[in-house]
């Protein structure tokens, strides 16, 4: 199996974002001059009530948002400023896995799995599925691994929810990614299958010594499974640090009230 | 029943404007008929010169020479339609594409709309006209009029139908790095190749009939011998000629269900 590249000092960080701001209507922030360092390891999730900026925030480090300022240091290299071939190379190192998974419905399940490698294989070996034969049993040893093998050549969309997610992250993995990005990837999942994708993506992340950032609705879930824990309200932080350190305290400034906390 | 009922609005709310449009179009369509003269004497004389007509047809001319002049245009017939459909869809996939406004910029985007535009003013038999007198008589002015009917049609509903995918597996496949191409071809095209086959398919049949009928204005095809068996009144070839080309639409009809059968 083709393990990740890991960068030449593993003590660096993975990624800084320096100042980041997003408006959408200009005067009005949604993401308010944000400053966050992520080391290169462990899972940090972004909590906070709906429509604070956490989906902007993870969609503008791989620039599928376009920040208004600020630097998104990837391994030291400035993302914000990144235009045509040279951003698409960063994205190729940063695996996302989507809220309503966004697989290409039509396609087949390894044909999916295997768009994970479109940032490296030329479009007219891609439209002739000509992948390089690495790929193929990356994708194969892949789908062994998310439990998915024998669905390799079924449409995408004759899948249930857990299971295109679990091509989403396959995906995402088979960029080998130096950084997994994941926008609420259990939202659309119910309560044992988002346990069970977040184990996977877990495992996956620290076997292949991989940072995740995601964001997530479900404070129970976050608790569990991340190491870090960032509480963002109205565009900014109110929260950054170990998931122990989160008190209740802390939930009703994040999410403001407390009836619902029981 | 509560005592107090509160004031109700009403619960459908006429459309006045609509009615009113309704009405304006039947009283026209009953002032042209009535300009038009349609009258019984006329529907009586019409139906005998119709029994006389069709009688004259039958039985079909099946004369060895005849039969061979008819298949020389039906060979041209169906050329002029496989030639013209290929190239038209071939052209229609790019031009389809550049016309898509969601993934395209307006400046290019509005010039293949006009494109676009400009291939559906005409007719196909006028659009043959101005080929026949551009290129000369023969199959080759057919093919050139039917290409620019293929790219108005395909490529303008292609365009609508890229216009209505789904952006965000698009975004998927771009977030993995993928360069324009790759993005099209996983991201776009798969989500409408059954629809865009659809399209191909039908244009093809209508490139076929179409292709019977350009010949009347000497653009090739069996159009050419079937209007010329009019002018001789040669009316029971004429039945051969019209029998089959019913013959050839259907056999064309039984292959697109296949196709579309390739594409699920």
């Amino acid at each position: 199996m083709i393990e990740a590249q890991q960068p030449a000092d593993p003590g660096a960080p993975a990624l800084e974002v320096r100042r980041l701001r997003k408006e959408y209507r200009r005067g009005v922030p949604v993401l308010r001059d944000l400053s966050i360092t992520f080391a290169n390891r462990g899972i940090t999730a972004v909590i906070g009530p709906s429509g604070t900026g956490k989906s902007t925030l993870i969609r503008c480090i791989n620039r599928l948002v376009e920040p208004t300022a600020g630097e998104i240091l990837f391994h030291g290299q400035d993302i914000a400023k990144l235009r045509g071939r040279a951003l698409r190379e960063a994205r190729r190192r940063i695996g996302m896995v989507f809220q309503e998974y966004n697989l290409v419905e039509r396609l087949t399940v390894m044909e999916n799995v295997l768009s994970g490698r479109l940032g490296y294989v030329p479009p007219v070996k891609a439209w002739l599925r000509k992948y390089p034969q690495a790929d193929i049993d990356a994708a194969f040893e892949l789908l062994d691994t998310v439990g998915l093998i024998e669905y390799a050549n079924q449409r995408a969309d004759a899948l249930s929810g857990g299971q295109r997610q679990r091509v989403g992250i396959a995906r995402a993995v088979m960029q080998q990614p130096e950084l997994l990005l994941a926008d609420e990837p259990t939202s659309s999942l119910d309560p044992k299958t988002s346990v069970e994708i977040m184990e996977l993506m877990v495992s996956i992340a620290e076997r292949r010594r991989i940072p995740v950032i995601l964001n997530i609705h479900n404070v129970p879930l976050a608790r569990r499974f991340a190491t870090r824990i960032i509480g963002m309200s109205g565009g900014s932080i109110v929260y950054d640090g170990p998931t122990a350190g989160l008190s209740d305290e802390r939930l009703k400034q994040i999410y403001g009230g407390e009836d619902w906390l029981e | 029943m509560t005592a107090a009922t509160p004031a109700r609005q009403p619960a459908f709310l006429p459309n006045w404007p609509a009615r009113l449009a309704w009405l304006a179009l039947a009283a026209y369509a009953l002032y042209a008929a009535s300009l038009l003269d349609v009258t019984w004497e006329r529907f009586v004389l019409g139906i005998e010169n119709a029994i006389k007509f069709i009688g004259r047809m039958v039985p079909p001319e099946t004369d060895a020479s005849k039969m061979q002049l008819m298949m020389r245009g039906l060979y041209e017939t169906i050329e002029i339609a496989v030639i013209s459909s290929a190239l038209g869809i071939l052209l229609s996939l790019p031009i389809g594409l550049l016309a898509s406004r969601n993934l395209m910029p307006t400046w290019i985007t509005w010039p293949m709309r006009l494109f676009i535009a400009l291939c559906r003013s005409f007719h196909q038999v006028i659009v043959a006209i101005i080929f026949v007198k551009a290129v000369g008589f023969g199959a080759l002015a057919g093919i050139l009029a039917l290409i620019v009917a293929s790219i108005g049609f395909i490529a303008k509903l292609l365009a609508e139908a890229i216009e209505e995918i789904s952006l965000k597996q698009v975004e998927a496949i771009r977030a993995t790095g993928a360069p324009f191409m790759n993005v099209i071809i996983y991201g776009v095209m798969p989500q409408v190749l059954t629809r865009f086959v659809g399209f191909a398919t039908y244009q093809f049949d209508s490139n076929l009939r179409n292709s019977t009928m350009v010949g009347i204005v000497g653009a090739g095809g069996i159009g050419g011998t079937m209007f010329a068996a009019f002018q001789k009144f040669d009316y029971d070839f004429l039945l051969t000629i019209l029998l089959a080309i019913i013959a050839l639409i259907m056999v064309s009809e039984a292959l697109q269900n296949q196709i579309k059968r390739l594409y699920q």
